[in-house]
């Protein structure tokens, strides 16, 4: 009787154990896993950043070349050196993808920034002699790639994200994630105009 | 959940706007049947040589047309698809020509973008090729363009067996492991919402013609192109003529 009843009690205890040992293994794995697309995800971040840098490096050189042309319209290049101030004053961290509202603002600006780029580039049409220098041009297809290279950038940060958020929202990892405080992560959403490249018809 | 399926829409939907992308078997591919079978061949010993000796992977595609869908975003997802360029050096390169819109685009893979900028990629266009397109000398305008091309990246990379013995395990493990990863999140490489959706469209320029396998036509040996794993981020310059 006694035999029995400890009989029992080692296989409950046994069975307890062996559940437990799994349920930490696969804790320990989903945690591992989210750890590293969250950082994959901070990985393509900063290759989107990167993009968007670079592009606000070329406009001063831009704008200096353009102004040489005295009768550009100044409207314009104002547009543009304001709209490249104002991306730069906004200081951009990895915490920027949890809060929809930074990540929106971060959006918007940028956008503008396309917005008074393509502009620009649409006046530049006007004045034959700008078009026909060996300098714009060059600056121009400098532009015209770092446009590129955001719209690629931020098609990979998206397929990423993707992956992140499908992984921490599914059950029963989703559990983990908001022990863990692994939260939502943002996507860029197209905004009219400003994923596809200025183009300029030669 | 409402924004991942927000996005799988609009893979969903892209991937039916899209083009099917072409899978490149030859370094030199004409589906518009424009240059002779000995231009080719021409090309294509010339690109196989190049690609021996310096393990660069330079290709050539041209295609009718575009059918609306942007020249950057088709060639920087042919070259991606195709894995053109080593895996360890990036360094791969497609020029891409689509015939009737009049629009060219060399791509640059990131591990030439250093010697082969924007503005480079551009003036090759511009000064090189445009002026032969123009003449209808489609043959002379990607001969010289690849001269150009070449020289521009002049002794970066050396061939694969140079330096055979470089630090080898620790990157390649980590890569597959986050592979592995990111695969058995998703549940598997071909879940929609992936990279890739091709055969979306019926009549694509693979199947349409089904002359390119013939027209491409090299005779040399040593077998086709295949890609060596080299990834693209947009890097390049489009013209037309």
């Amino acid at each position: 009787m006694k035999n029995t009843g400890m009989m029992v009690g080692c296989a409950i205890g046994a069975v307890v154990l062996l559940a437990l040992g799994m349920l930490v293994a696969w804790g320990v794995s989903s945690y591992n896993n989210m750890v590293s697309l969250d950082q994959e995800v901070i990985k393509q971040w900063s290759q989107v950043e990167n993009q968007y840098q670079r592009r606000a490096d070329l406009i001063p050189n831009l704008v200096n070349t353009v102004k040489g042309y005295a009768d550009f319209e100044k409207e314009v290049l104002t547009q543009v050196t304001e709209a490249r101030a104002r991306v730069s004053q906004f200081n951009i961290t990895p915490e920027v993808l949890n809060d929809p509202q930074a990540f929106a603002k971060f959006q918007s600006l940028q956008g503008e920034l396309s917005g008074a780029l393509s502009r620009l580039l649409v006046t530049v049409e006007n004045y034959p002699q700008l078009k026909a220098n060996e300098n714009f041009l060059q600056l121009q297809a400098q532009l015209e790639g770092t446009e590129n290279r955001i719209s690629v950038e931020r098609k990979k940060f998206n397929e990423v994200v993707q992956s992140y958020n499908t992984t921490i929202k599914r059950f029963p990892a989703s559990m983990l994630a908001g022990m863990f405080g692994f939260g939502e992560k943002q996507y860029f959403k197209a905004i009219q105009g400003a994923d596809t490249p200025p183009k300029v018809e030669f | 959940m409402k924004y991942s399926f927000i996005v799988f829409l609009i893979f969903l939907s892209s991937a039916f706007a899209q083009p099917e992308i072409p899978k490149l078997k030859m370094w030199a591919t004409d589906l518009t049947n424009t240059l002779t079978k000995s231009e080719l061949d021409d090309l294509n010993k010339r690109l196989k040589t190049y690609q021996d000796t310096t393990s660069n992977q330079v290709l050539v595609l041209m295609i009718p047309s575009l059918e609306g869908y942007p020249i950057e975003m088709l060639a920087e997802e042919t070259a991606t698809k195709n894995k053109i360029g080593t895996e360890k050096n990036d360094n791969g390169i497609l020029l891409l020509i689509a015939k009737d819109d009049r629009e060219l685009r060399i791509e640059v893979g990131y591990g030439l973008e250093g010697v082969v900028p924007d503005a480079i990629a551009s003036s090759i266009i511009r000064n090189v090729i445009r002026p032969r397109f123009r003449d209808d000398d489609y043959y002379q305008g990607i001969n010289e363009g690849i001269n150009a091309i070449i020289s521009a990246i002049g002794g970066e990379y050396k061939s694969v067996d140079a330096d055979e013995d470089d630090s080898f395990p620790i990157s390649i493990i980590v890569i597959i492991i986050i592979l592995i990863w990111v695969f058995a999140s998703r549940g598997g490489p071909f879940v929609p919402g992936g990279i890739y959706r091709t055969g979306t469209r019926s009549g694509g320029w693979t199947s349409g013609s089904g002359s390119w396998g013939g027209s491409s036509g090299w005779s040399g040996g040593g077998g086709g192109f295949s890609g060596g794993g080299g990834s693209f981020g947009g890097g390049g310059a489009s013209g037309s003529w």
